[in-house]
């Protein structure tokens, strides 16, 4: 088991900075057709209702064609390219300004999850950096309270927010080769279930047999954005 | 209706794209190069976006199982259709057993067959191209193989007359030739509008973007283009918020290596971004081979966007000419 002793002299993963935070809200061009709208300030989840707000309402513009919200931030792709930029600029940072938190009626999903084992092959590492007992890393995850920030990246695949600090833990510089769909991960200060079989970065901690995406449902993604999560312990191997 | 007689892997049905279901994480897939596939639809009649099969990898053969009009757009695949060769970019119809063949071309890197009527296959989530990772779309979701039969759509209306023998449009590579020079006959110029993060770059990390040969590594495909040059690299390294995606963005992970990301690519991430691709080059992008050179040439965003109206223009162009030509 880690002692504070270990601790201080292991050497930690090296880390990428998250960007320090934006101290206004900007919006940046993504070629010609998009803009990127992004909100100031740490991560928080009023914040991100007030994207979700943003994303409600430019769904509404006919020069829009899709919205695609990220974290704490929105993609605005537009049908043709703006001809007057600046005045686009500004009416995203207009409806960033006015709009209000959406009110989310997210709904409580529960996901049963294996622990450890062969498919949380990272259980270990994330034990290791946190200086935490597998018993506790688990039970501090599964404790949690997670709202789906955005869905992306992949089919289905959501972005949860509400990881325990005790187990944040960096993504990984090597990339798990083929990492199991349905696999249980923490990628720095997030966590997900990971929705393909292939190369993925964050750490293993557990899998879950749960589908992400079916496309015979419509639609077709099992989470949704202000969803809650709450991970169920269905069993552990250590 | 057609037979694929003989196909390595990685060739698929795709049309136009998935647009509208970024939002579930469901990246657009679609044709690289969508100038030379509206071309080979608007040859035929058939509208834009009616699905073809991207050969990215040669060589392809197919045989007629009915008579069909088809075109052949893209990268020059030296197509013969039995012993006769097709000149490149070319509409014609097949006989019922008569056998197309597409071969490695000398230049360019994607060739597209369009069909009369187009490919028919479901729609999935409003469109048929093939999203190979997640495997649904186009054919079963997967790249074609021996012995796959396709269909086509039936063909609304009065079926177009073509001309004996065919018709056939100038590449836009001689229709709109590339606008920056090229040092050694082998660099291709594709324009950049800066991007998100282009600021924290120091001078001289941008200055190297401008100025590099970027050389297209074999770790490319339909999901992105990984470049290799000197590294670019940030006063300390960053990682953004996960954000969304679109095709021609160039980010830079700590690597320092740019990769511009493209019709396969994931729907979101989180690499800061330094330019984008502007759209008007994006099919001269998907033409590019690996192993070939890449420059960058910054455009400000009002030349970016007039830089569409040369190619809406001979596409356009192309229209009311085959237009003529089917129905005299």
């Amino acid at each position: 088991m880690a002692s504070a002793m270990t601790d201080a002299i292991r050497p930690r993963p090296v880390a990428t900075a998250e960007r320090p935070a934006l101290s206004a809200p900007k919006v940046s061009s993504i070629g010609t057709r998009a803009l990127l709208l992004e909100a100031p300030g740490a991560f928080d989840l009023s914040q991100q209702k007030r994207i979700w707000s943003v994303a409600d309402e430019v769904l509404t513009w006919p020069t829009v064609e899709e919205a695609v919200a990220g974290v704490t931030n929105l993609l605005v792709v537009f049908r043709t390219s703006p001809r007057d930029l600046a005045a686009t600029q500004a009416a995203l940072l207009d409806a960033w300004r006015r709009l209000p938190e959406k009110a989310v009626s997210g709904r409580v999903i529960e996901i049963p999850v294996i622990y450890g084992g062969e498919l949380g092959s990272d259980l270990a590492a994330v034990c290791d950096y946190s200086g935490l007992p597998p018993e506790e890393v688990i039970a501090i995850h599964s404790a949690g309270n997670y709202t789906v920030c955005a869905i992306g990246s992949s089919p289905g695949f959501g972005y949860l927010h509400g990881l325990d600090p005790r187990i944040f833990m960096p993504r990984k510089t090597v990339p798990s080769l083929r990492m199991l769909k349905g696999t249980v991960t923490i990628g720095g200060m997030q966590a997900g279930i990971s929705v393909s079989t292939g190369p993925n970065g964050w750490n293993a901690i557990g899998w879950a047999e749960t589908p992400m995406f079916d496309l015979a449902k419509d639609p077709p993604c099992l989470l949704a954005p202000g969803d809650r999560i709450k991970f169920v312990v269905e069993r552990i191997e250590l | 209706m057609i037979e694929v007689v003989s196909t390595p892997p990685l060739n698929t049905v795709q049309d136009l794209g998935r647009f509208g279901s970024r939002h579930y994480g469901v990246s657009t897939s679609g044709v690289m190069d969508p100038v030379a596939f509206v071309v080979g639809n608007v040859l035929l009649g058939n509208s834009d976006n009616a699905a073809g099969i991207e050969i990215q990898i040669f060589p392809f053969v197919v045989r007629f199982l009915a008579d069909t009009s088809f075109a052949v757009t893209g990268a020059d695949a030296q197509a013969t259709l039995d012993d006769q060769e097709l000149p490149s970019w070319w509409a014609t119809t097949a006989k019922r057993g008569q056998t197309l063949t597409l071969r490695p071309p000398a230049s360019g890197a994607r060739a597209y067959l369009t069909l009369s009527g187009g490919i028919d296959v479901p729609v999935i989530l409003g469109s048929r191209s093939t999203h190979l990772r997640s495997e649904f779309g186009g054919l079963q979701g997967r790249f074609l193989h021996k012995g796959d039969v396709l269909g086509t759509l039936a063909i609304k209306g009065k079926p177009a007359s073509s001309p004996a023998g065919g018709l056939g449009v100038i590449p836009p590579l001689f229709a709109m030739p590339q606008h920056a020079p090229s040092a050694n006959g082998k660099t291709m110029w594709v324009r950049v509008l800066r991007s998100g993060e282009y600021d924290l770059f120091s001078s001289e990390m941008q200055e190297r973007f401008w100025t590099t040969e970027w050389k297209i590594t074999p770790n490319s495909d339909r999901g992105g283009y990984r470049l290799l040059g000197p590294a670019l690299k940030l006063p300390a390294p960053v990682e953004m918020r996960s954000y969304g995606l679109v095709a021609g963005i160039v980010q830079v992970p700590p690597s320092g290596h740019p990769i511009i990301q493209l019709s396969d690519a994931n729907t979101s991430g989180g690499y800061p971004k330094i330019g984008t691709v502007i759209e008007a080059d994006l099919w001269r992008l998907a033409q590019a081979r690996l192993g070939s050179f890449l420059r960058f040439e910054e455009v400000s965003y009002e030349a970016a966007v007039a830089a569409m109206a040369p190619v809406d223009e001979y596409v356009a162009q192309i229209r009311r000419t085959a237009e003529l030509y089917r129905h005299p």
